[in-house]
């Protein structure tokens, strides 16, 4: 499988260093003459200088046998560019983008980008998972249908104790698949089971419900 | 018509202060705020200091109720993006960007963006100069 990796940042420097020990084969595209010779050194022929959106750039890298195109430079525009011309110019089957400002990936879904990464969405919900807060840690978005799965832990002060499920006025874009109480029992609610202080709740719930179900387990 | 203009620069402030000579109402976006002395000390249009490829930025600048974006900052992709942030997110229905890379214009063109490259009509413009 050949593999072009555009940006060689610390991203796409260890990202280029690990596909090559899974014996693929990889090109990475570096703007920066200083450090595509510090690489060169490193990498050999698997260094090309120049930039990634540039029409002989793109030829010399062999763009149009290209299985996967990852772009990973610092600058969301720069890695929609090289996707969409990848994309359109050379039928690249498969591109990746890295996202900075997590807000992009909506349009680079929209704009065709197959697959986009966001380091700092990883961290945010990482960071969700690890200080505690009365927000909603995001499991799993599924952007183009506006769903997320959702996971809370009902705290000693919540509106939703002592009262049925059904009770408690969920909206019907919203429901509740799944409770664990006590880290280990798994429960399956139905409309009469009766939320625990200290229960995790796992929830699916359309964007626009969220603060509702915020609100009526949080209070 | 109410025009966001993306990038101020050369191009960018003088549309703006033609634009607005003309009585449209101007929202320039430029990621340096002392561009914005390219405008002029009495310049009635809106300023915002942002990047213009952000939708928050965008929407300050009133892209929501916009009639038209013109992105000309000096990166070609920042253009694109604007672009089609401008059009398909916020439904803007004249978008025009500025690419200097004839290549990649002729691509955007395809996709179907309004697309002014000057690189090709300088250099056209200069043979037909030297040729005549």
């Amino acid at each position: 499988m050949y593999t072009i990796v555009v940006g060689a940042g610390k991203v796409g420097y260890y990202l280029t260093k690990s596909l090559l020990e899974e014996a693929h084969e990889v090109l990475v595209i570096e703007k920066d003459p200083h450090k595509c010779s510090v690489l060169t050194n490193e990498l050999g022929a698997n260094v090309l200088q120049g930039d990634g959106c540039e029409a002989s750039v793109m030829a010399r890298a062999g763009m149009g046998r290209a299985d996967v195109v990852i772009a990973v430079t610092g600058d969301d525009e720069d890695n929609l560019a090289v996707c969409q011309v990848a994309k359109h110019e050379f039928n690249v089957p498969r591109t990746i983008a890295r996202i900075n400002n997590p807000k992009n990936e909506r349009i680079f879904h929209k704009l065709g980008i197959d697959v986009t990464v966001s380091s700092t969405e990883l961290i945010l919900s990482q960071i969700e998972r690890v200080i505690p807060s009365q927000s909603l840690v995001h499991l799993l978005t599924l952007r183009g249908i506006g769903i997320s799965f959702v996971e809370l832990e009902i705290p000693p002060d919540s509106p939703a104790l002592e009262r049925p499920i059904r009770e408690l006025g969920i909206p019907d874009d919203c429901i509740l698949p799944l409770v664990i109480r006590g880290g280990r029992e798994t429960i399956v609610p139905y409309g009469d089971t009766v939320l625990q202080v200290g229960d995790q709740v796992i929830a699916v719930t359309s964007e626009a419900s969220e603060g509702t179900l915020r609100h009526i387990l949080y209070g | 018509m109410r025009v966001v203009i993306l990038g101020c620069g050369r191009v960018g402030a003088y549309l703006a202060k033609t634009l607005v000579a003309d009585g449209h109402q101007v929202t320039v976006i430029d990621k340096d705020g002392t561009a914005f002395a390219r405008l002029g000390p009495d310049f009635p249009g809106s300023l915002v200091t942002g990047i213009g490829i952000d939708e928050d930025v965008l929407r300050e600048a009133g892209i929501e109720r916009a009639d038209a974006l013109v992105a000309v900052t000096n990166g070609d992709n920042t253009n694109v993006m604007a672009a089609q942030v401008a059009r398909e997110i916020f439904g803007v229905r004249r978008v025009v960007c500025r690419i200097y890379d004839p290549w990649r214009e002729q691509i955007y063109h395809e996709l179907g963006l309004e697309t002014i490259c000057p690189t090709l009509w300088g250099a056209g413009r200069l043979k037909e100069i030297l040729e005549s």
